[in-house]
């Protein structure tokens, strides 16, 4: 692990025996020094954004890929954390760790909420009682007379890390925001491949042979969709924190949309796909902007082509191919 | 061989008198909507404008190198803060124009006063942008919707239209654009007989439609934007409500709008712009040149704020010789604005831009005579009484 080139990673990757998840761990490290070197070639606030909304899809894929369970109305958690946060910032000036975790237990709250009701229900009808919700929850922020409307919540102060570290320097908070994300994503892989994730997927799988087995079900269902919306909302915190905004954007319904099309595109059930998924769609809109309307276009037709020639998404495809999880 | 000398010679001294003139590069910005709702008055048409007002100043042969680079921020303040911030810190952009919709204004206006550069809004309409939200970076130039209110609703009065009701967007902006009118209407001398409120963004709008005419009012004041304003006239205009002798009042509506409309569907619609094609000689030269550029489009009040806002920076840099924000804006407020499409004005300490504001009638079209031959002026709102008031917009860094 001396020179964690790309090169090195696969060679060393290709020595070792398939089904042992080390390679995961060799790939975290290579991700690792990537994004710590990441800001001096990009523009610091773009890798923010790419990284927040790779946890936010990461944290959608770890209720669609291995708790099976489609949501559709992910944005209410990620934007509802998002304009709590902001709030908390602006309002109230707390420190951005305390405002960040304010919005991650708003939205942790709301997920409890909503998951009770939802998860009673499978398949479509699940998505569109997430649906329901999340609108219910875009109609709360455009009417709330604390989120601004659609002007939404501006000039939120980046404030003081601790009350100590000025997060105001872009590269400063960059590196905060990364240790966020990277803690978050070793979190949900430690979820994955717990007891728990095993449970997990076992359910996603048979259902009812997991309730034969003797698992509470619900109970599990329950747990992976309140981490889910807490992590979420972890995102959305951080996002409001980056950009100084929150604003209806990030409730919106397209927003639960694109989340879902970055899994998607990804690889929905593997590890690192939400990551690449994230970096792709966040990458055509910041880069194809000036094309206007065709970005949606360009979006639309690559998620055709991703459902048509490789439904396992970019890292799906690549771990078939490679012939291991990845 | 002589003649080759001199021929490299005097390209040689050009190209040294090229340099030297060349003192100052200048990168402008026209952030807009390029895809959605604005983009057919804001769009394509203000980087026509921006470039318009780069050439008549004729920047290059006074040593200034403009480059004018455009992006579409879809209506989202967010798209809109990531544009600006990328710009600022990574292209070199030293302005921002246009920047249509509040929200992203106040997005921009936000990220040019931390970076400390200038932006010149010629799109938004929130008064707040001179006021709550207001900034020593920015300039607002157009209109904003203290002027719009204020111009349709006493106007309005003033011409005998007392009994008002509105169809009020249900949220934060249509609440304030009613409460806003419904202040200056009875101020005027008017009154409000009632309102109802839609859910945003709605679709069918006759029970409100009907609710209104019911309500025997003279003017149907429509405080809501963009597609809920298109939707409320062309039901209107089935429910034959103008023809039957009530007015509509647009609160927020733009020419483009009427365009897109129809004037079988918009007649008699009353509004307040502050700038028409067909006002003078000069606008009416300048907005054929533009037209011929835009597909035949003539410019909306918005495309014209953004060609006299860039003339006017460009004043300042020839002026201070440089770019510093604070000697350009200094510049800016205290040079009275001079330019063919909205005459002589000034820049109050604020940002706020002030120059007449006009209220209109769309024509029928039996008394129109072509394409975009659209309004009659019905009255001229002088300059010091079309924006609010210095002392009344809360603006933070006014010493009081």
């Amino acid at each position: 692990m001396t020179m964690p080139t790309e090169t090195g990673y696969r060679s060393q990757a290709a020595a070792l025996p398939v089904g042992t998840p080390r390679h995961h761990m060799v790939i975290f490290a290579v991700l690792l020094v990537v994004l710590l070197l990441a800001p001096a070639v990009l523009y610091p606030v773009f890798l923010m954004k790419v990284l927040c909304f790779a946890l936010f899809a990461s944290a959608l894929n770890l209720l669609l890929g291995f708790g099976g369970l489609l949501s559709f109305g992910h944005a209410a958690f990620f934007g509802l954390s998002s304009y709590v946060a902001a709030y908390a910032a602006k309002s109230w000036g707390l420190n951005p760790e305390i405002a960040i975790l304010l919005g991650v237990a708003a939205a942790s709250v709301l997920g409890l909420a909503i998951g009770v009701l939802a998860i009673r229900r499978q398949g479509i009808y699940f998505a569109m009682v997430t649906l329901a919700f999340a609108q219910m929850v875009f109609f709360f922020a455009l009417q709330a007379p604390f989120t601004g409307g659609e002007d939404g919540i501006q000039a939120v102060p980046r404030g003081r890390l601790f009350g100590l570290i000025d997060l105001s320097a872009d590269l400063t908070l960059y590196f905060v925001v990364l240790a966020i994300v990277f803690g978050a994503l070793l979190l949900i892989y430690r979820i994955i491949h717990s007891p728990f994730g095993q449970v997990l997927k076992a359910i996603r799988d048979n259902e009812p042979r997991s309730i034969s087995l003797g698992y509470k079900v619900h109970r599990y269902k329950l747990a992976v969709f309140v981490m889910s919306a807490a992590l979420a909302g972890l995102a959305g915190a951080t996002k409001a924190i980056v950009f100084q905004l929150a604003s209806l954007t990030d409730v919106y319904w397209t927003m639960s949309g694109e989340v879902v099309l970055m899994t998607l595109l990804g690889g929905m059930g593997t590890v690192f796909g939400p990551l690449v998924g994230a970096a792709a769609i966040v990458t055509m809109q910041n880069y194809f902007a000036g094309f206007g309307a065709w970005v949606t276009v360009l979006q639309g037709v690559i998620f055709v082509a991703s459902v048509l020639l490789f439904r396992e998404g970019i890292v799906g495809v690549l771990a078939k191919w490679l012939k291991k999880p990845l | 061989m002589k003649l080759k000398t001199l021929i490299l010679a005097s390209a040689t001294s050009l190209l040294l008198a090229g340099t030297a003139m060349a003192q100052t590069a200048i990168k402008i910005g026209v952030l807009n909507d390029r895809s959605g709702v604005y983009a057919d008055l804001s769009g394509e048409g203000s980087v026509i404008a921006a470039r318009m007002a780069v050439e008549d100043f004729d920047a290059a042969g006074k040593g200034i190198t403009v480059e004018i680079v455009s992006a579409d921020h879809q209506n989202k303040p967010d798209v809109a803060s990531n544009i600006a911030r990328q710009w600022y810190d990574q292209d070199g952009v030293d302005l921002i124009v246009d920047v249509p919709t509040s929200s992203a204004a106040f997005a921009v206006n936000e990220i040019t006063r931390e970076k400390n550069k200038i932006f010149m809004n010629s799109g938004a309409g929130s008064a707040d942008l001179t006021g709550a939200q207001c900034s020593p970076n920015t300039v607002h130039w157009t209109y904003d919707t203290w002027a719009l209110a204020h111009g349709t609703g006493s106007a309005m009065v003033a011409e005998g239209f007392t009994k008002w009701f509105f169809i009020t967007a249900d949220y934060a902006f249509g609440q304030a654009l009613e409460k806003d009118t419904t202040a200056v209407v009875t101020a005027a001398g008017g009154e409000v007989l009632g309102a109802v409120r839609h859910p945003f963004p709605g679709t069918d709008f006759s029970s409100y439609l009907l609710q209104a005419q019911a309500s025997g009012a003279q003017v149907i004041g429509l405080a809501n934007a963009g597609g809920d304003t298109v939707n409320t006239i062309k039901q209107a205009a089935e429910f034959g409500i103008t023809q039957a002798g009530q007015a509509l009042a647009g609160l927020l509506i733009f020419i483009t709008d009427i365009h897109a409309l129809g004037l079988e569907t918009a007649q008699g619609l009353v509004l307040t712009e502050s700038f028409y094609w067909d006002l003078n000689d000069q606008t009416r030269a300048w907005s054929e040149r533009f037209a011929a550029q835009n597909d035949g489009n003539k410019p909306t009040m918005v495309q014209a704020g953004v060609y006299a806002s860039v003339l006017h920076y460009l004043k300042a840099v020839e002026a201070t010789g440089g770019k510093e924000t604070e000697a350009l804006m200094a510049a800016m407020k205290s040079t009275p604005t001079s330019d063919p499409l909205f005459g002589e004005g000034m820049i109050r300490e604020d940002g706020r831009k002030v120059h007449d504001m006009y209220l209109f009638k769309v024509k029928s079209p039996a008394e129109s005579t072509g394409p975009w031959d659209y309004y009659t002026l019905l009255a001229t709102i002088p300059a010091a009484e079309a924006f609010r008031p210095l002392a009344d917009g809360g603006c933070a860094f006014i010493a009081k």
